[in-house]
């Protein structure tokens, strides 16, 4: 499981007779029906969580949608969201919702942990790559104006507290992860005072952590090595932006969307989601969607919680599963349906001589 | 379009050889040229920051004479020098003649191994503005703000770039690359002139992606992707993650257009030190960006001469450079090029 703050900081947990309250935010897209799958699963299995389903209506400007969710979120302190289409044909003051829940929510670190996967066919093996961003300031700032007519800024801020705040995750995440290297990524080559301060930010991090190697890497550099021997890399940390490009590189290497879980920490709250993001507005409602990165999301959820032994099961059930090319969904080189890989993975919980529900 | 300078047919062009192993590459390609018969004569000159009268730095006055005469220009590596009180040399290239567009074909070399084949894309960099504006402040201690600047002139420039060389090299569509989904604004205006421009050229098609969208994409399959547009960091990330997959820097072209009918060719690569003088380079980064030169001056059939005999030396595997997997020296490599011309002929 992740690291938490001690639990004087936190709130009591949602968490009455036992059963954990979990905010779901259905989104755009894919998202609804994957976790309607998530909570067949979990229905399935027995699993004590309760879904509290809130609608984010993109289509809508006023914010009280998201609101809603955000305060549904700060209730249960956890929450399982799909992507919420940023329709970008509307005003710019309509800002993009899923930003909108992770800066209000403080969540300040995004977590991918890019793992090559036995049963996946892919160009490059042996990837193991654990990838921190800062999730609430830099390029992702919603602080743009027009000057003059035609000229257009755009402000990116980096702070010395968000840079700090960001390079201790990933450095205490690395050891308790037991791995041995943390990589910044940055252009100060170029930015020299905003990614030159998130760079000696990170060093100061560093060393306190003796154990753990500290190096740097340019970022377009980093992608170009990426996609030549991403073995290289352990565990890397980076500002915003940065962070979208090599997170969806890595997601790339390993498989692509459908595999990859996220989650994204603050000091109280916690959010799951896939790790790219993605609405996948084409492929919805057509039974084709990877179920895979969704559910081991849940499963981080579950880590969360602290119930590990459900978290376990389910994430056991999908990696087997996971070893059945027949059962591989289009976007890993397969036909196999949603439905199915789900069904699939029930069976497997149930073969397993767990509590389960009527299949 | 290209404009024929120089006499007899020959075109003039201005060589600037660099620093490091940017003197033994230029001569490499110039022993190329010469064994293929292209028309070009070369104009050497040297690219150094010096003080002009107002105290601002400048190129030398002869570099930029000889090169808004040839409008052509072929540039190896030059270095950065730290703490010399002056901007980096490209920088001042790229002022000094507005190089606004930075253009990279990626070709998978077949020969050169990588895990991925079938590469055939460009991108198409705005190289002036952007998040590269150098204008950064501290707000307070502890916080600072970088800007990113993006026009609508210099958003329709590049865009305008993008589709006209898509229509002269024969390329299918075109892609914007963007954030507008965050960065609602600027993004937002460059990808309405992007849209404007498009209506402009119907034979083309246009798509939007996102940047992350993109990455994804890009290296679970690079096939899918032709021309891609884009402002000046995600370009600057985009061309490096297309030229990886192709192989690296030693093997990839890069050329800058600039306004006023310039247009600089160069290695994108770094001025390798410690192998320099020891006739170790490659010279291919150089050479193909050579190729695209001709092209551009519209001396197609040498070009493509050129670039079969490289690419033939290469898939042959028998006089290969150390980066390309061989032992051979420069030099060898080179003679296996114009060989194979001569042979050609």
């Amino acid at each position: 499981h992740y690291p938490h703050t001690p639990t004087s900081f936190l709130p009591p947990p949602a968490k009455y007779g036992g059963r954990h309250t979990v905010t779901l935010i259905p989104g755009d897209g894919i998202g609804p029906e994957l976790l309607n799958h998530v909570r067949e699963v979990f229905r399935f299995s027995c699993v004590p969580v309760d879904f509290e389903v809130v609608h984010v209506n993109s289509a809508v400007e006023t914010e009280d949608d998201i609101n809603n969710a955000i305060t549904a979120i700060r209730r249960n302190g956890v929450a399982l969201k799909g992507n919420i289409e940023t329709k970008h044909t509307m005003a710019p003051s309509v800002k993009s919702r899923n930003n909108l829940l992770r800066t209000s929510l403080d969540l300040y670190a995004n977590v991918m942990h890019c793992q090559s996967l036995p049963g996946v066919q892919t160009r490059h093996k042996n990837i193991d790559i654990m990838i921190i961003r800062e999730n609430t300031e830099g390029e992702y700032s919603s602080l743009e104006h027009e000057s003059v007519s035609g000229v257009v800024e755009s402000l990116k801020i980096i702070t010395r507290n968000n840079s700090l705040r960001i390079a201790d995750y990933a450095f205490k995440l690395a050891r308790e992860k037991g791995r041995r290297r943390v990589t910044a990524v940055h252009k100060a080559n170029i930015m020299k005072l905003g990614d030159g301060l998130f760079l000696q930010c990170c060093r100061e991090v560093a060393s306190g952590y003796p154990d753990i190697t500290f190096d740097s890497m340019i970022v377009d550099n980093t992608t170009m090595q990426l996609v030549s021997k991403p073995q290289q890399f352990d565990v890397m940390v980076m500002p915003n932006l940065y962070g979208n490009v090599v997170s969806n590189v890595c997601a790339g290497l390993v498989g692509g969307p459908g595999l990859v879980p996220g989650a994204n920490y603050g000091h109280v709250y916690a959010v799951f989601e896939t790790a790219t993001r993605n609405t996948g507005k084409s492929i919805a409602n057509r039974n084709i969607a990877n179920p895979t990165a969704m559910l081991l999301a849940s499963c981080m959820m579950l880590d969360h919680l602290k119930l590990y032994d459900h978290a376990s099961s389910i994430r056991n059930a999908i990696l087997n599963t996971m070893n059945e090319t027949r059962l591989h969904t289009a976007d890993i080189g397969g036909q196999g349906t949603t439905s199915e890989v789900v069904q699939t993975i029930m069976r497997f919980i149930q073969s397993k001589g767990q509590l389960t529900s009527e299949y | 379009v290209p404009v024929a300078s120089g006499t007899g047919g020959m075109q003039t062009v201005t060589l600037i050889p660099g620093d490091g192993i940017g003197p033994e590459i230029s001569s490499a390609v110039m022993k190329i040229f010469e064994t293929a018969k292209a028309p070009i004569r070369w104009e050497e000159r040297n690219v150094t920051a010096i003080k002009g009268p107002g105290g601002r730095w400048m190129i030398p006055p002869d570099a930029k004479e000889s090169m808004d005469k040839s409008k052509i220009g072929l540039k190896g590596p030059l270095k950065t020098p730290i703490a010399a009180g002056h901007p980096s040399m490209n920088l001042l290239l790229r002022k000094t003649f507005d190089l606004y567009a930075n253009v990279r074909p990626c070709i998978s070399i077949e020969g050169y191994k990588t895990p991925y084949t079938d590469v055939n894309l460009v991108t198409i960099r705005e190289n002036t503005e952007g998040e590269y504006s150098g204008i950064e402040h501290v707000i307070v201690d502890g916080v600072v703000q970088s800007i990113k600047l993006i026009t609508e002139d210099a958003s329709r420039r590049i865009a305008e770039y993008a589709f006209e060389y898509a229509r002269n090299n024969q390329r299918n569509s075109v892609t914007a690359v963007h954030k507008a989904n965050i960065m609602r604004m600027s993004d937002g205006l460059f990808l309405r002139k992007c849209r404007e421009v498009a209506e402009n050229y119907k034979d083309i098609k246009f798509t939007e992606m996102y940047l992350d969208t993109v990455c994804l994409n890009m290296v679970q399959d690079p096939t899918q992707f032709d021309v891609l547009v884009m402002p000046n960091l995600y370009g600057d990330i985009l061309s490096d993650l297309c030229a990886g997959l192709i192989g690296g820097l030693g093997v990839t072209p890069s050329g800058n257009i600039g306004a006023n009918g310039v247009a600089i060719f160069e290695s994108v690569h770094g001025t390798a030190p410690d192998i320099a003088g020891l006739d170790l380079a490659n010279p291919t980064a150089l050479l193909l960006s050579a190729v695209m030169m001709l092209r551009h001056m519209g001396l197609h059939d040498y070009g493509n001469k050129i670039q079969t005999a490289c690419f033939d030396t290469i898939r042959d595997k028998k006089v290969l450079t150390k980066d390309l997997g061989g032992n051979s020296k420069c030099s060898e490599f080179t003679a296996d090029i114009c060989r194979r011309i001569q042979d050609l002929d």
